[in-house]
């Protein structure tokens, strides 16, 4: 067992994948000799070569079409991209192309990559570097859609993506980037479509994925001072989402809040609200509700901790599960169901 | 392509220059000609030969002519299949045929095309089963046949996406030691999608073995090309990416296929892609669905009429003694058989499985896809019992 952060388990993990497999190449902006504006890439130009890693130009729609070629020609492409809002540009590549291949061809071209994704905010980044934009991937059928939350799965998950005969848009939580734990690699944790139960609990289900995860589980310490016994999922691999698990938590639980950081409107966080409400609504004792950021667009560094799901918030929504058969009194209004 | 100081010396000849000539200009390399490629007048008649653009080999004309004849004959039966219902939509490429399958023949078999929706006379060239081709536009599934058999992308759509493709699948050949070369197709439209200019600029900075072959009929659907760009041609564009470039009078085939040919060995030696624009002129709509009245006059078709890329090659090889009238008929024949067996087999009702829509989602359907299947699986066997 070694201490380290979830960045270095993530290049530990593109290292072996590379060592492993000579097919691997990884390339982006500024990850070669730089090893990535995150270090995630730190060192494995030096190790592979430049052919193995390798920078581009700056065009992420070219990064991406140029991996998408690659994956044709038998390489496994991992690319970067430097921040979430900056794949913008190479949405239409992974949406008609990355993600459809497999299907136009009727499995006869498959183009395996990982698209790496920092994402998310709590870093004090400025406009454009803050956003949540796992929703717009797990949208698009073809794509697997992954976000660790600890550094063994970080690890562990990345190998998979790297292996998986599938594109994997790899969404990495860049608050948990330098947070430090226990981990023994190589690591192979859970295998993708798998969430886990990182902490037990009777009284209500938590869902969350990604930067909700610690959220989540601190939520859920501070909840037990309060006689309340909280179950933590951490949801581990969006798409394929693991519905058993969630399923038979909630089943045994009876009350569910799913805690996720991006916006909530037609988040993953309301899929999986719904998901929940339709296969467990006999056991619940209460509505599933969200906490989730608001839905506006990610705000300036001063004002984000106003925006993110705290553990406050979680216990709120943890308080209004109807803990006393009572109806929760912010849907009593009339009208619109905003409260007065 | 030197620029020449005579004339500058002639008018101040007392001033004494050194006699060492000026460095050329670093672009000199990478502009293309003034003037389109040529080699044939628009009757067939032969130009001065040129050192620069040697003429193909005259076997490889002549199967050139064939191929023309045959993707003339299979466009019409498919713009017919159109009219009769049986296929979706129809982009021609009528008039186009030089390019269509002058791209094609400048390649190895196992060499990469990455096409558009346009290009089905240039895969039929390519010997792909014109049934498969066809299926994307039937609508029985997108692609039809196997792109990595026979070496072609499926037909793009999304303009200009497929040159970036290409550049990553040329420079991973490469990288994997394999001499493949990779030809893109594209519209003079496509050229200002940001993909294109990507593609160029990946390609020319990993100096991938890619030729960017621009068909420049006039018009994106109804919109000319002078409100695409402003430059002097499309071929221009390589210049700022470090791609030498060359543009051709895309209705002589001759010349297509010279430049072209010349083109696919610059990338195959290694020396990184180019950039071929052809003038050319679609002579039907867009697509069947299109009214091409409405945006250009019907004289501007008819002076194209007069250019056509078959005729011109047919009267050249006859000069050369390559055809005559029992060979063109014979080639004619062909196509009429090659177009009626087409008309048959797409006569047949294609059988479509609503169960195979879950297949090839991924590897392995995901639990939420293997439940949608059940769901379906059972709606279909009721209704089916509702029609017992």
């Amino acid at each position: 067992m070694a201490t380290m952060t979830m960045a270095k388990a993530l290049n530990a993990a593109l290292a072996d994948a590379m060592l492993d497999d000579e097919r691997v190449v990884v390339f982006g902006e500024d990850v070669g000799q730089l090893g990535g504006v995150f270090r995630i890439t730190d060192g494995l130009q030096a190790r592979f070569g430049d052919k193995r890693c390798f920078d581009t130009p700056l065009a992420e729609a070219g990064i991406v079409g140029f991996a998408v070629g690659l994956a044709m020609s038998g390489l496994r492409p991992v690319v970067e991209m430097q921040f979430d809002a900056f794949a913008y540009p190479a949405f239409e590549q992974i949406a008609s192309h990355v993600a459809k291949l497999r299907n136009r061809t009727r499995g006869a071209l498959s183009v395996p990559m990982v698209i790496r994704v920092p994402y998310a905010g709590g870093i004090g980044g400025v406009e454009h570097h803050c956003d949540s934009s796992e929703a717009y991937y797990a949208h698009t059928p073809g794509l697997k859609v992954v976000t660790p939350a600890t550094v063994a799965d970080a690890y562990s998950l990345l190998r998979e993506a790297i292996d998986d005969p599938d594109p994997v848009v790899f969404m990495e939580p860049k608050k948990l980037y330098f947070a430090s734990a226990e981990a023994d690699l190589p690591a192979r944790t859970a295998p993708f479509g798998r969430a886990v139960v990182r902490r037990p609990g009777r009284d209500a289900t938590l869902v969350a994925y990604g930067p909700a995860v610690p959220v989540a589980l601190e939520a859920a310490e501070a909840a037990g001072e309060e006689g309340w016994d909280l179950e933590v999922i951490d949801v581990r691999t969006i798409v394929p989402f693991d519905d058993a698990t969630v399923t038979d938590s909630v089943r045994r639980t009876g009350r569910c809040v799913v805690v996720q950081e991006a916006q909530g409107f037609a988040g993953v966080g309301a899929e999986i609200a719904a998901r929940v409400q339709e296969r467990c609504f006999h056991a619940l004792h209460a509505p599933v509700l969200r906490v989730a950021g608001l839905d506006i667009p990610y705000p300036a560094p001063m004002l984000e901790h106003t925006h993110l799901p705290s553990v406050d918030r979680v216990l709120d929504a943890v308080a209004r599960l109807q803990w006393d058969d009572q109806p929760d009194p912010r849907w009593l209004t009339e009208g619109s169901g905003v409260p007065a | 392509m030197t620029s020449t100081p005579q004339a500058v010396r002639r008018a101040s000849p007392r001033k004494r220059r050194p006699a060492t000539p000026a460095a050329p200009h670093p672009s000199a390399a990478l502009l293309p000609q003034a003037e389109p490629v040529r080699l044939l007048n628009p009757d067939g008649s032969p130009l001065p030969a040129r050192a620069d653009y040697p003429e193909p080999p005259l076997a490889a004309l002549r199967e050139m002519y064939r191929r023309m004849v045959v993707g003339r004959r299979f466009d019409a039966q498919a713009t017919a299949l159109t009219k009769q219902g049986r296929l979706a939509v129809y982009p021609s490429s009528r008039g186009q045929e030089a390019c269509q399958v002058g791209g094609v023949l400048a390649l190895h078999d196992d060499d990469w095309v990455f096409p558009t929706y346009r290009e089905s006379v240039a895969l039929t060239a390519r010997g792909i089963d014109p049934v498969e081709v066809l299926t994307l536009l039937r609508g029985d599934w997108h692609c039809g046949y196997d792109p990595a058999a026979r070496y072609t992308a499926p037909q793009c759509t999304p303009l200009a996406t497929q040159c970036v493709h290409a550049a990553g699948l040329a420079y991973g050949e490469s990288y994997q030691g394999r001499d493949t070369v990779a030809l893109v197709y594209i519209g003079d439209g496509a050229t200002s999608e940001g993909d294109f200019h990507e593609g160029v600029n990946f390609a020319a900075v990993f100096k991938a073995p890619v030729v960017y072959f621009v068909q420049n009929n006039r018009y994106a659907i109804s919109v000319p090309l002078s409100r695409q760009t402003a430059a002097p041609s499309l071929a221009y564009k390589g210049v700022g990416y470090g791609v030498p470039s060359e543009q051709v009078d895309g209705n002589d085939p001759v010349a297509v296929l010279a430049v072209l040919s010349r083109a696919v060995a610059h990338a195959r030696a290694g020396k990184g892609p180019f950039l071929v624009e052809a003038h050319t002129y679609r002579m039907e709509p867009h697509t069947n669905a299109d009214d091409a009245t409405r945006y250009r006059d019907a004289d501007e078709v008819e002076a194209w009429r007069d250019r056509d890329p078959i005729t011109r090659l047919e009267s050249y090889l006859r000069t050369r003694d390559m055809l005559d009238d029992a060979a063109v008929a014979e080639i004619a024949e062909e196509a009429e058989a090659y177009a009626a067996r087409l008309r048959d087999r797409m006569n047949a009702q294609p059988t479509v499985d609503p169960l195979s829509l879950f297949e090839h989602v991924y590897a392995q359907p995901t639990p939420q896809l293997a439940e949608q299947r059940e769901l379906l699986r059972a709606e279909l066997a009721a209704a089916q019992e509702g029609d017992a």
